[in-house]
């Protein structure tokens, strides 16, 4: 698998995001076009690395030609693939709509290098295959994502993301702790060695465990999982809308896509039933707690913010159910129904924090219960946060709607209906928190004169949310193919 | 998926609401005529699809549309006998009601928004109607209350959003135990197939206990809709929305819906011998019974028209889950009847009662002394709508409650004759003083809020004409019940294929 063709893509998702980071920065005069430029070219990669994985299946690359124990590794297999494909459609239409949402020359030249280097470490993330490059791109993403979120430059935005950037630094230092374990004990840095390597060694059972828990913390921590959360909402809600859209649509997913990893592809030997439990446990009070604080918010971006940390407690609740499943279809579709949740929240979430921020413009506020007339002046901006409020919620034909459906059959299927209560719960707060935003959609203020008002933003908003809804959740059987491709099968 | 004509069809027929449907929603306000054609190209050309189905069907050509989602969870749209009879109703309903809304909706605001629901929200009721099973009835149902939100709150009053934030509390709820109901009954089954005769038989007698408890969550999410007492407190506050909406919720989408899944878990999914041994069907016919004589009770205290008019909804939409909870096929063939007739006799009451507050601007019953001599088309209309309810022959009603009560005297059930004997007087004893008072008492010197259309009729042609003629239906119904193609007939082939006659 060294054909050069077949693997450039694997190099350029990379490669490319850098080289626009250091065009704008060098051409701050040209940022928006050079931006814009880079933000295609990276995407297209991304395609046609989807693209290759589809029709060769996993892609792996060592650079530098050095010995594979320590080696820079990349790897692309379905799940991996399926998610850099998320991220960057989502990436592009995030970069579409900034073109004209900063208005100051200083936020475009800071907006344009920082998030060019934010999409290089997110899809760096997705592609490392070995434990240090992955530390490398996390730190990377933690900087570049708390930089960014600090934009707009007010006290509040600049304390939250201040408390951001912190959390994030203990988080991967506590995951490079559990690195340092590892690479003690097994002398390998590559993901598949140590792999083999912690399933022949059953006598290094207590240093393992002690990684898995250091790194999964770490980036528990960063993927804001219920009570380690704390840091999200506000760093989320004060952050500039298309940056918003990043860190909880793709910043969130990148760190739970690491413990999703890990957890598969690493430690399946020595998780058990219990550390899984207490994650889903953690995911199951996340998505009622999350949802609740939504449903209180009194501002929009902060409802949304809190909508992020209760969608990512359903994905943790996955881990006890694929514990308890043996590998077959039920495990096929279980994992399936996990990425397809991911994607969609990605989508939607940015979708509805790109209008989320149109709305913010037009009103000059988001406070929601002012929010009215704004609402109703905005039909298609209206339509986008409807859209992707139903995928939140979970509501046909959503992809999470599917995601949810085969969560709730594994639950019962396996026993474990407890979470089936948890879903429906989570599902009607989501109702609550997303209505009472469109209820205010429907007021007695004068008709609007056409459907869509500001192309730019609004198409994007529009199209991403529109995924989440009818394509994600009509035309999911591609991912049960990519999955089959791929290595994440757990144990093998 | 393959592409013949047999796979495409019942695709199509959602899509030709659908599609023009997304069109609106684009369109500037400004732009009424090419809105309307857009609407009434949608409705004719699903009237023209729909009757190829029947031609189809009747010939015994087999109609699936089969697109898979993911593995193991397909979208199928399939047209049984069953599934023609919901959406012949739907597809010429909707027609009639699309002209209507035209007409009703002149001059107001946001009709962009308006048509756009309107048309997602029919696309979905032939959704529910063609569903070929369970994954794809649990979809368009919830479609249904996304799409019909908007409609109920399409006023914009305080009280247009209350009510329709009391619809979503309601239906919402009811759709997330649907949803967990239809999720278990696939863990023991697989995927969940509509089939006459059922489709749990073969499950073995240890899964009985969990069969009735995902009975009661599938009950329970349809019952919302179905407007089962305790579970109908939307149906009278959603009241709020414009008389179109009214019209369609009770007659075709939202109230038909619930009632029709009810039909189809019981005949398709679980059989009706199986819910019967189960002791489920006793269950239905105890909740449907008193339904039906606390919605008439409830219908009697209410002075505002629309009002009394959804009580009497809560009270009829139950004959058909009285049909369906009487073992035998008599039984079954006055619930199916009813599907169809109280939908076209309670269209009629609600279209005249929005006539009546658009012309007049009377919306009580104690408003209504002399309406017969202003608006006698329209009265008329009402008239042969609310003796059909009472079930005075030739009228449709009639037919449906000869079956019901047969049915129940062949189930050995006496006590539905009584049932249905409170309800007719009670029923007479809520539409007998509107009749009086329309057409004996002298009129008011004024009327609350007079509008003159500039025509030669009591009212404008959009709104008096829709009425008119499906109070022909009604009468029609009743008259020709026994003609090839009537609705009666086409209960009778269905109940014999459920009973395998």
């Amino acid at each position: 698998m060294s054909d050069p063709l077949m693997t450039a893509p694997l190099v350029l998702c990379i490669a490319l995001p850098l080289l626009g980071a250091l065009l704008v920065t060098a051409l701050p005069r040209w940022s928006v076009s050079l931006g814009i430029v880079s933000a295609l070219a990276t995407a297209g990669a991304a395609v046609a690395l989807t693209a290759a994985v589809w029709q060769q299946g996993t892609l792996h690359l060592i650079l530098g030609g050095w010995d594979a124990t320590l080696a820079i590794a990349l790897h692309a297999d379905g799940l991996a693939a399926a998610l850099i494909l998320m991220v960057n459609l989502v990436g592009l239409g995030i970069s579409v709509y900034a073109t004209d949402y900063f208005h100051d020359r200083l936020r475009v030249g800071a907006f344009w290098p920082l998030w060019l280097l934010l999409w290089a470490a997110l899809n760096g993330l997705f592609l490392a295959g070995d434990l240090f490059n992955l530390y490398v791109m996390l730190e990377l993403l933690g900087i570049a994502a708390a930089a960014l979120g600090a934009l707009t430059g007010n006290r509040d935005a600049v304390a939250a993301n201040l408390r951001y950037l912190l959390v994030g630094l203990l988080g991967s230092i506590s995951y490079l702790l559990g690195v340092a374990l590892l690479y003690t004990a097994h002398g390998t840095l590559d993901l598949g060695l140590v792999a083999q390597r912690i399933a022949a060694a059953p006598e290094l059972f207590a240093v393992d465990a002690a990684a898995m828990t250091l790194m999964v913390a770490g980036l528990a921590l960063k993927a804001a999982l219920f009570p380690l959360h704390f840091w999200l909402p506000p760093a989320h809600a004060n952050a500039p809308a298309p940056v918003s859209a990043a860190l909880s649509a793709l910043v969130v997913k990148a760190a739970f896509y690491l413990i999703l990893r890990l957890w598969l592809d690493l430690f399946w030997p020595i998780t058990g039933m219990a550390a899984a439990m207490l994650l889903a446990s953690l995911g199951a009070v996340a998505i009622v707690w999350g949802s609740w604080r939504a449903l209180r918010a009194e501002r929009l971006k902060l409802l949304a913010a809190y909508s992020t940390v209760a969608q990512i407690g359903y994905l943790f609740l996955f881990l006890p159910l694929l514990t308890a499943t043996p590998p077959g279809p039920a495990r096929d579709d279980l994992l399936a129904a996990l990425l397809l949740m991911a994607l969609t929240h990605g989508f939607a979430k940015a979708g509805f924090f790109l209008a989320a921020g149109l709305v913010q413009t037009h009103a000059g506020h988001d406070r929601i219960d002012d929010l009215g007339g704004t609402a109703q002046r905005l039909p298609a901006t209206t339509f986008a946060i409807a859209m992707a409020g139903s995928a939140l919620i979970g509501l046909p034909p959503s992809g999470s709607f599917i995601g949810k459906w085969l969560l709730m059959q594994s639950a019962i299927a396996t026993g474990q209906w407890w979470w089936v209560v948890v879903v429906t719960t989570g599902s009607l707060l989501a109702s609550a928190y997303v209505f009472r935003v469109l209820s205010r959609a429907f007021g007695l203020e004068p008709t609007p004169v056409r459907f869509v008002t500001d192309a730019r933003a609004e198409v994007p908003a529009l199209t991403l949310a529109l995924v989440s809804v009818a394509v994600l959740g009509l035309a999911s059987g591609p991912l049960w193919r990519l999955l089959e491709l791929g290595s994440a099968g757990g144990g093998a | 998926m393959s592409w013949d004509y047999a796979a495409l069809l019942p695709g199509a027929i959602v899509l030709s609401s659908l599609l023009p449907g997304v069109f609106i929603f684009l369109l500037q306000e400004e732009s009424h005529i090419l809105r309307t054609v857009l609407n009434l190209i949608g409705a004719v050309a699903k009237l023209v699809l729909v009757a190829l189905l029947i031609y189809g069907v009747w010939a015994g050509q087999v109609f699936e549309t089969r697109i898979a989602i993911a593995p193991g969870l397909t979208l199928v749209l399939n047209a049984d006998a069953l599934s023609v009879l919901f959406v012949t109703l739907s597809t010429v309903l909707w027609l009639v009601t699309t002209v209507y809304a035209i007409g009703y909706l002149e001059h107001s605001t946001n009709r962009s928004r308006f048509f756009g629901f309107f048309s997602l929200c029919v696309s979905a009721t032939v959704g529910i109607a063609l569903s070929g099973n369970l994954l794809t009835f649990v979809i368009f149902y919830e479609v249904l209350t996304l799409a019909t939100y908007p409609l109920v709150a399409h006023r914009g009053t305080p009280e247009a959003t209350r009510g329709a934030k009391i619809y979503l509390a309601y239906t919402l709820s009811g759709g997330l135990l649907l949803l967990v109901g239809a999720v278990w009954l696939r863990t023991l089954t697989g995927p969940v197939d509509f089939q006459e005769g059922g489709v749990l038989g073969h499950l073995s007698a240890d899964v009985h206990g969990q069969l009735v408890v995902i009975f009661a969550l599938l009950l329970a999410g349809l019952g919302v809709k179905a407007a089962l007492v305790p579970l109908h407190g939307w149906l009278p506050q959603s009241m709020v929305a414009p008389a179109p909406v009214s019209s369609l919720l009770h007659a075709v989408a939202v109230v038909k819906a619930g009632a029709f899944g009810i039909v189809r878990v019981v005949y398709d999914v679980y059989g009706v011998e199986l819910a019967s041994q189960l002791g489920l069907l006793a269950v239905l016919s105890v909740l449907a019974s008193f339904t039906i004589v606390y919605g008439s009770v409830m219908a009697m205290t209410q002075d505002g028209l629309k009002k009394r008019l959804a009580y009497s909804t809560v009270s009829q939409v139950s004959y058909i889950a009285l049909g369906t909870s009487l073992l035998g096929p008599v039984a079954t063939i006055g619930g199916l009847v009813h599907l169809v007739h109280q939908g076209i006799m309670k269209i009629t009451l609600f279209f005249c009662a929005g006539n009546y507050a658009e012309t007049l601007g009377v919306a009580n019953v104690s408003q209504m002394d002399g309406v017969g001599r202003r608006m006698p088309l329209t009265t008329l209309a009402f008239t042969v709508g609310a003796l059909g309810m009472i079930g005075i022959p030739p009228i449709a009603g009639f037919v449906s409650k000869w079956y019901l009560g047969l049915g129940g005297v062949e189930a050995g059930q006496h006590w539905v004759l009584l049932v249905l004997a409170s309800s007719t007087l009670l029923n007479a004893a809520y539409f007998l003083p509107i009749l009086y008072r329309a057409w004996f008492r002298a009129p008011p010197a004024a009327w609350p809020k007079e509008h003159h259309f500039h025509t030669r009729f009591e009212t404008m042609g959009a709104l008096l004409w829709p009425p008119v003629i499906t109070a022909v239906f009604c009468l029609l119904a009743g008259l020709l019940a026994a003609a090839p193609f009537s609705p009666l007939e086409w209960a009778r082939l269905i109940a014999e294929r459920e009973y395998g006659l």
